[in-house]
């Protein structure tokens, strides 16, 4: 005890406006622990366009772009292809993007930044909705969730849809790296940023980011739900180099889904057939993980 | 007063958010037990606002009350309950 496990400097001040237990303030402030000052951020549209502060406040100790919401891979490549000219190849450039500025709005500007080989991280802290706008569905939000878009009534429209698998969408581009990570792990998270910014090639994190104001949970449980999302399979902990899978994390004992979804309003109006139903899908997923990881470690 | 014309086109950024009381969207204010603490820095690891300073290795955790808001996150993760969250008077 009594020995820092991950690096001690600050990038991230204080006074930011994010919310109260917000997961996605404590993944820049861990991924900018992990780059170091030596590193160029960009952000389109999403909280963390606004989280820095009021005009002239800001609370980032590295420089930052602030960009529209759909081309957060293309303004990378470009930083990038600028650095390079510039002669600074060791500068770090990292795309920092929430998962509708990802999932969906930005896919084309992140497809071609992979395709292009640039360079360069792109971080998606995902919180499941358009939170800054005000709690929209997005392509990222789990089946039965509550949301300003899919809103639960006398008849229900909750969301439909299942959650878009980010990571394989990325490995089938032949990505030299792509992990999901977990803000209760920081250690796991800042061991992938910096291994990701050690390749010379496109790299995508994908990291889970608790969001008490949108999910209807309480500020203080955000590491517990956290945890709990890896223990009841909902959102894996994972990474992926050259193709070859390998889980980080695996739960000694399955908690149930139950317990994680009930922990939050977003999902409380489910019955318990539809969340047996949602558990039957995510250990079916977990199954598909474990075989991925078992074939591509063969040989 | 100024006007909306001193305002630049290209707005930069260039002041620190430090002298940003965000302690004040508190309601909950953590009380810390410097007996129990061990020194594991959980709660410096899991702060959002990074309102928990360690000075050294060997130094216990100090709170950044300006900032902190009270989200009770350290208090929740702590292993050793060494903090508690109360609700704050305020005059």
């Amino acid at each position: 005890m009594g020995k820092l496990t991950i690096p001690e400097q600050e990038l991230m001040r204080p006074g930011h406006m994010g919310c109260l237990g917000c997961g996605g303030t404590l993944a820049m402030r861990l991924a900018l622990k992990a780059a170091g000052p030596d590193t160029i951020i960009s952000i389109p549209a999403c909280c963390w366009a606004v989280m820095p502060g009021v005009w002239p406040n800001t609370c980032m100790g590295i420089p930052m772009l602030y960009t529209a919401f759909e081309v957060t891979g293309a303004s990378i490549s470009g930083i990038r292809a600028a650095l390079d000219a510039k002669g600074k190849k060791d500068t770090n450039v990292i795309g920092w993007a929430g998962d509708g500025g990802t999932f969906d709005i930005g896919l084309q500007a992140l497809s071609g930044m992979v395709e292009r080989g640039t360079n360069a991280l792109y971080i998606c802290y995902d919180n499941e909705a358009y939170m800054n706008t005000g709690i929209q569905r997005s392509s990222s939000t789990p089946e039965g969730a509550w949301t300003t878009t899919t809103p639960v009534g006398t008849e229900n429209y909750w969301e439909q849809g299942r959650k878009k698998d980010m990571i394989s969408i990325m490995v089938a581009h032949g990505i030299p790296y792509a992990a999901t990570a977990n803000v209760a792990y920081p250690e796991d998270f800042v061991r992938k940023v910096q291994k990701a910014l050690s390749i010379d090639g496109p790299t995508y994190l994908q990291i889970f980011a608790p969001c008490p104001t949108g999910w209807k949970s309480q500020p203080a449980k955000s590491i517990k739900l956290a945890k709990e999302a890896i223990t009841s399979l909902a959102y894996p902990m994972y990474e992926v180099e050259n193709g070859v899978y390998k889980i980080n994390r695996k739960p000694k004992e399955q908690t149930p889904l139950k317990d994680y979804m009930l922990k939050q309003g977003r999902f409380r109006h489910l019955t318990e057939e539809f969340i047996e139903e949602q558990q039957k899908m995510l250990e079916a997923n977990w199954k598909r993980l474990l075989k991925l990881e078992e074939i591509t470690n063969e040989e | 007063m100024s006007k909306h014309q001193d305002i630049p086109l290209t707005p930069i950024n260039t002041e620190s958010s430090e002298k940003v009381r965000t302690g004040d969207w508190r309601t909950y204010i953590p009380v810390f037990d410097a007996e129990k603490c061990i020194k594991c820095y959980i709660c410096w690891k899991y702060c959002p606002d990074a309102a928990i300073k360690v000075k050294d290795e060997e130094s216990l955790p100090e709170w950044d009350l300006f900032h902190c808001k009270g989200c009770g996150i350290c208090a929740e993760e702590c292993p050793k309950d060494a903090i508690e969250m109360i609700l704050e008077e305020v005059e």
